[in-house]
């Protein structure tokens, strides 16, 4: 697989310094790996922190900025973050009034910030962690480590970062994280494998005419394989296994969203279908969003992501939000 | 054991480490992410850097200073695994300047818990646990028995090693690859793999001939 990069271990690095470069208002500490916003802390403003394995631009570093996170930290290439970023993210960004951490719930995310919250608190720093699971395509029970975290995480930094910016506690904004998770679902198909440059080779295999199920956002295999079909067909899969789990009625918020080697064109096809089998008197997609945001580097593939807003979600999303990945209000 | 037999065993680690590193992401691609072998080559290199710098004049301190790094270098889920584990062992050795069998055994009990506390995986369950616990409950049998050092380190290997093939049949039920559910059933646990590779480090230092 060919890749744009010097050399797999110095990419993470290569790219903060790209991101800095082109972003004079982000603030990119290369020895750390975390991406802050300029001019942090904000006095009194809950600080909103997240971070992960890198590989998923514009997640979490370009989320960074004003109405969103105040800073990311990026660990390796799907490789969670250690607990030193994440304290120093925490230190910088602590404005007196707490820090709220968004964790997707994988085991290495949960083990690495659960020890940076200790280290923090006992600093004088409270932390309130939000863990995100909105992957129906894995059952959340006794038998794995719980759904996965993966589009609404979009959505949960969009709309608790939009609260913090309006003054909400450490409290408020914690509740209004863990209710767009809550109020979240997604599915994520994948066309191919993706290639870990470290790894150099394809983590999976899929032949020409295959496709994989409830794939995750790392380039892990998903829970089964089909034969490829037409965008409608496939959207139907997606869109019966959220609805399995999740009345769709009610305003929504609609993320169609790119794994990083799929083309806008056919991220709007999907989209129209989508579209088509929202259609229904109770139901409506009030918001949306088409692109790539969180991605598993140049995986062909999408995933759908549904949350069903209430007025406030709809007013916090409409926030004015100036970051790389998302810009509109300001 | 003296800290010099337990800097050579993390030696020996990092150079099994990094000539297992493909195979060991391999394992992962199967039903992981692939980042495992790459983890903690980075990991047991930073360990090595670090304790080349530092002064660690007893086997605790040797240790301690491994999980630290680990937990700083790594990420995922093994550094802070991994990282935990040596520094319940090193709690469990103390201060102590030299380590006898049974010593080496508490410590060896102590990571153990560690990583199930902080990983709540428990036997059966497709983890590097499967690995670890019916090793550690070999080799302290063993010691408990009085059986000399090559015995009980060959006790922990036999162990080990039986409960990575374990693993192969196993459906997952903790960390990555328990998205796959049944998919997960063929493929050895890669943080079995890794645990195995520690363990036999651990003995065939203590084979070397000495002096």
């Amino acid at each position: 697989m060919k890749k744009l990069i010097n050399s797999p271990d110095t990419l993470v690095t290569d790219a903060l310094a790209g991101m800095a470069a082109a972003h004079p208002s982000l603030a990119v500490d290369l020895e750390n790996k975390i991406i802050v916003r300029a001019g942090a802390p904000a006095a009194g403003k809950v600080g909103l922190v997240s971070g992960g394995g890198s590989g998923h631009e514009p997640l979490h570093g370009g989320f960074v900025g004003y109405g969103m996170l105040d800073a990311a930290c990026a660990g390796e290439v799907f490789t969670s973050p250690v607990p030193d970023q994440m304290l120093a993210a925490t230190l910088a960004v602590n404005g007196g009034a707490g820090v709220v951490h968004v964790v997707k719930n994988y085991t290495g995310d949960i083990l690495n910030f659960q020890m940076a919250a200790e280290l923090a608190e006992d600093e004088g720093i409270e932390v309130a962690s939000v863990v995100v699971n909105d992957d129906v395509a894995v059952q959340d029970s006794l038998y794995t480590a719980g759904r996965r975290g993966t589009g609404a995480t979009v959505f949960v930094e969009k709309i608790a970062g939009a609260l913090a910016e309006r003054g909400g506690s450490l409290a408020d904004v914690a509740a209004v994280a863990a209710e767009v998770n809550e109020r979240s679902r997604s599915f994520g198909v994948a066309l191919t494998s993706c290639t870990v440059p470290a790894a150099g080779k394809p983590t999976f295999d899929l032949a020409e005419a295959e496709i994989e199920l409830g794939i995750g956002i790392h380039g892990e295999p998903g829970r089964t394989r089909a034969a490829l079909a037409s965008a409608r067909d496939i959207t139907a899969i997606v869109m019966d296994a959220i609805a399995a789990d999740m009345p769709l009625t009610g305003d929504l918020l609609v993320m169609v969203n790119g794994m990083g080697g799929t083309p806008l064109i056919e991220l709007y096809g999907i989209f129209n279908e989508v579209h088509r089998y929202l259609a229904g008197p109770d139901v409506r997609i009030a918001r949306n969003l088409v692109g790539n945001y969180i991605t598993s580097l140049e995986m062909q593939g999408f995933s759908v992501t549904v949350c069903r807003l209430t007025d406030t979600l709809t007013d916090l999303w409409d926030a004015p939000v100036d970051t790389p990945g998302l810009r509109w209000g300001r | 054991m003296d800290a010099e037999f337990f800097r050579a065993w993390i030696a020996e680690i990092a150079a099994v480490v990094e000539t297992q590193r493909d195979h060991l992401t391999q394992l992962d691609s199967a039903i992981g992410d692939a980042d495992h072998g790459t983890n903690l080559s980075r990991g047991f290199t930073a360990v090595q850097a670090a304790l080349a710098q530092a002064d660690t004049p007893t086997p605790g301190s040797v240790l301690l200073l491994t999980g630290s790094t680990l937990i700083s270098k790594v990420g995922g889920a093994s550094g802070p695994l991994y990282g935990t584990a040596f520094r319940r062992a090193s709690k469990a050795l103390g201060d102590a300047p030299v380590v006898d069998l049974p010593a080496l055994a508490g410590a060896l009990e102590a990571a153990l818990a560690g990583v199930q506390k902080l990983g709540a995986a428990r036997e059966g369950e497709k983890t590097m646990v499967d690995a670890l616990a019916p090793a550690v409950s070999a080799f302290s049998k063993a010691v408990a028995e009085g059986a000399p050092a090559d015995e009980a380190l060959s006790a922990l290997t036999d162990a080990a090693d039986a409960g990575a093939q374990a693993t192969i049949s196993m459906q997952a039920l903790k960390g990555r690859a328990s998205y796959l559910g049944p998919r997960s059933v063929g493929h050895e646990d890669p943080g079995a793999a890794s645990t195995v590779l520690i363990l036999h480090a651990l003995r065939d230092v203590a084979e070397r001939p000495t002096g």
